[in-house]
């Protein structure tokens, strides 16, 4: 059984983030970009399944400009067997959406035919955790997301997810082909050692694009403006109820 | 291998450290490194980040190795032992860029621990794989140091009085050695004694010794910080008891020393009783050790040269979220002037002496080892982080909670370990005096 493992490439999270002078997104530029955490452990969760006996290739994907192959190179080197690269320019006006990015991954599970495919919950730049979702919903595949446990059975061909929800811990069984996004949780992912720096540069890298692949990505929406957020005032002691009632009435207006 | 810190925590880290969130400096090096050395940079740096930097302080504050931790066999776990060392006896079979990479990241992590790694990776193993025989590169998981200097043969390393006399079987070995970095808890040391003692620098033979080898015991001279006896087996138990009959020998360690800088990277006394060597032990041929200690003292000066490289890029990764959030007189202090004048100064220093050692690196990954360079490459460096780890001092920098003041204690002394400034400057001068 194949695995098929989505990673993105974000800005690191230890940086601290700007917004462009032009406002019309965040500064890129000579900044630390690295493997979005969460799917370092979606390629983590991969290879010990892989290493279980459970899967026989673990295969990472991004979609991205030609920067992202370093991306999928630490994938290479933490233990893939070999990637897709899907090649997109980003225009900050209009970024890949996860329905766009969603579409892309469906058009490459369709063509490796995994038996499961492991995203992140989600990116750390845009935070939508949409992705997944949407490309379980696209291939009309069962999900488990939010995992904190994953458990394959290969006779079965099934999958249990201990999902991480916000009354505690719900578990599913997955029929496979199935989509399964990781948190934090799940794992802690291996560090890239030397021997499989050296290992990962033999590895095959496919690349393609989403006309290849068949995919419109055309957005519907429009970056008009990024800006910071205000900042954060000092706090005012009030003397009565009145005058906070007053303040939430006509200076928050949220009465 | 695991890591060892969750993502959350990771960044949680950042704002609970005294380091800072953006503590990563983005210093172009894109000339220096390809990309399979910027990826194992990358990752060691990862690791020594988190499984090193957070024992850093308490390394130092206790003067030795974390007790719960075994940092030798994470980074033995993380093929960092043995980098140089060839495929078929369990090293990587690469070259000093990789080493000095390794080098530079584990002593931004902690000046101590990088230069026990050094000390054990090249010293030890490199001098094993260069000059030793395929039976004496089946070494284990051991810890390697290197005993040359004596207590009256610093400098003047050639005139040790260490003495191996010939015997039945092998050499019997008198005398002390000082200053043994790793000395407490190496099972494997090179150690240079005098077959000949007339003979100068031409007496000089390299040998292996081993603990566990017939005649090792802790003595009474063992106190302070001293190592645990090793297990040593039935076999070796009876040769040792037997051997103690015929002679009162011994190998032990004594005084571990109380360091101004790279406390907890075991530095100690060596004492040699009647010890006893076996032929198979000598490294290289007798009498040739010198050639064997020079040579390996040109690659010692090339990869420790990294050591302040990495402390110096600590410095900055200390100091630049710290000038960025200090503010006097309304503003941050990063605004003023000879702030950044400061700032420009260490990061020059930094970048001009990382230049230095990866290029000689590169050139003796190729073939191209020059006694002047790589004495020069240590000189510079370890002058440089001297000087960057004082500038890097302020009013909060000299209180200890602070990592500065380790910084410089732990630079200073890559001014004088592995040869002097004194003696690199003599044999620069002296190499470009003889070449016509």
């Amino acid at each position: 059984m194949k695995i098929l493992v989505a990673v993105k490439r974000v800005v690191d999270y230890a940086v601290k983030v700007r917004v462009k002078p032009d406002r019309t997104g965040v500064e890129t530029a000579n900044v630390k970009m690295s493997m979005n955490p969460f799917c370092e452990i979606a390629v983590e969760e991969a290879l010990r399944l892989r290493e279980a006996g459970a899967a026989a290739e673990v295969v990472a994907a991004t979609i991205g400009p030609a920067q992202s192959a370093d991306t999928l190179r630490t994938a290479l080197a933490m233990g893939a067997d070999r990637a897709v690269h899907v090649l997109h320019d980003p225009d900050p006006a209009r970024p890949l959406l996860p329905l766009a990015v969603a579409k892309i991954l469906r058009a490459v599970a369709l063509q490796e035919k995994p038996g499961l495919v492991i995203l992140g919950k989600q990116a750390i730049d845009d935070d939508c955790n949409q992705t997944g979702q949407m490309l379980a919903g696209l291939l009309q595949w069962p999900q488990g997301t939010f995992a904190s446990k994953v458990l394959l059975d290969k006779e079965k061909q099934k999958a249990t997810v201990e999902r991480e929800v916000d009354g505690g811990i719900e578990t599913i069984c997955l029929k496979l082909p199935a989509v399964i996004t990781t948190d934090l949780r799940l794992n802690q992912p291996r560090y890239a050692t030397l021997p499989n720096i050296m290992k990962a540069k033999s590895k095959v890298i496919k690349k393609v694009t989403p006309e290849d692949l068949n995919v419109d990505i055309r957005s519907d929406m429009e970056v008009i403006e990024v800006t910071e957020p205000p900042k954060r005032k000092a706090g005012v002691i009030l003397s009565s109820v009145d005058e906070l009632l007053d303040k939430l009435k006509n200076e928050a207006r949220v009465l | 291998m695991q890591r060892w810190i969750p993502a959350i925590l990771r960044r949680a880290a950042p704002a609970a450290s005294g380091y800072g969130g953006a503590a990563r400096l983005f210093a172009s090096s894109s000339l220096l490194f390809d990309d399979t050395q910027e990826q194992f940079k990358e990752s060691v740096h990862k690791f020594a980040q988190e499984a090193i930097a957070p024992h850093a302080g308490a390394i130092d504050a206790s003067n030795h190795f974390p007790k719960g931790v075994n940092l030798w066999r994470l980074m033995g776990d993380f093929n960092l032992h043995g980098l140089t060392a060839p495929e078929e006896y369990g090293g990587m079979g690469l070259g000093y860029m990789y080493h000095c990479i390794a080098m530079e990241e584990i002593s931004r992590a902690s000046g101590s621990v990088g230069l026990s790694y050094g000390a054990h990776s090249n010293l030890c193993i490199n001098q094993l794989v260069r000059h030793g025989n395929p039976e004496q590169k089946q070494n284990g998981e051991h810890v390697g140091a290197l005993a040359m200097s004596e207590p009256n043969s610093g400098s003047d390393v050639v005139s040790m009085k260490c003495k191996a006399e010939k015997v039945d079987g092998g050499y019997v070995i008198n005398g002390n050695k000082m200053w043994c970095t790793n000395g407490p808890s190496a099972q494997t040391l090179v150690v240079y004694a005098k077959t000949d003692l007339a003979a100068g620098s031409k007496g000089i033979t390299a040998f292996i010794i081993e603990k566990g080898m017939p005649g090792y015991r802790t003595t009474p001279f063992s106190s302070l910080g001293m190592t645990e006896p090793e297990c040593i087996s039935l076999f070796n138990f009876l040769i040792m008891l037997l051997m103690d009959f015929l002679y009162d020998y011994r190998f032990s360690t004594a005084q571990k020393l109380d360091k101004l800088g790279m406390r907890g990277s075991d530095t100690c006394e060596l004492v040699f009783e009647n010890c006893f060597v076996p032929h198979e032990n000598v490294l290289g041929e007798e009498g040739k050790g010198v050639y064997v200690m020079m040579s390996g003292l040109d690659l010692e000066r090339l990869v420790l040269a990294a050591g302040p490289i990495g402390l110096m890029q600590a410095c900055l990764d200390a100091v630049l979220p710290y000038v960025r959030q200090r503010e006097q007189f309304g503003r941050p202090i990063g605004e003023f002037q000879f702030i950044q004048g400061k700032m420009a100064d260490m990061y020059t220093s930094l970048q001009s002496s990382r230049s230095f050692v990866y290029s000689v690196a590169r050139d003796c990954d190729n073939g191209k080892v020059d006694r002047k360079d790589c004495a020069g490459v240590i000189l510079f460096a370890a002058e440089r982080a001297t000087q960057v780890a004082l500038q890097c001092l302020g009013g909060n920098g000299y209180i200890n909670e602070y990592p500065t003041g380790r910084l410089l204690r732990d630079a200073k002394l890559f001014e004088i370990g592995a040869g002097t400034s004194e003696i690199r400057r003599m044999i620069i001068g002296r190499e470009l005096f003889k070449e016509d």
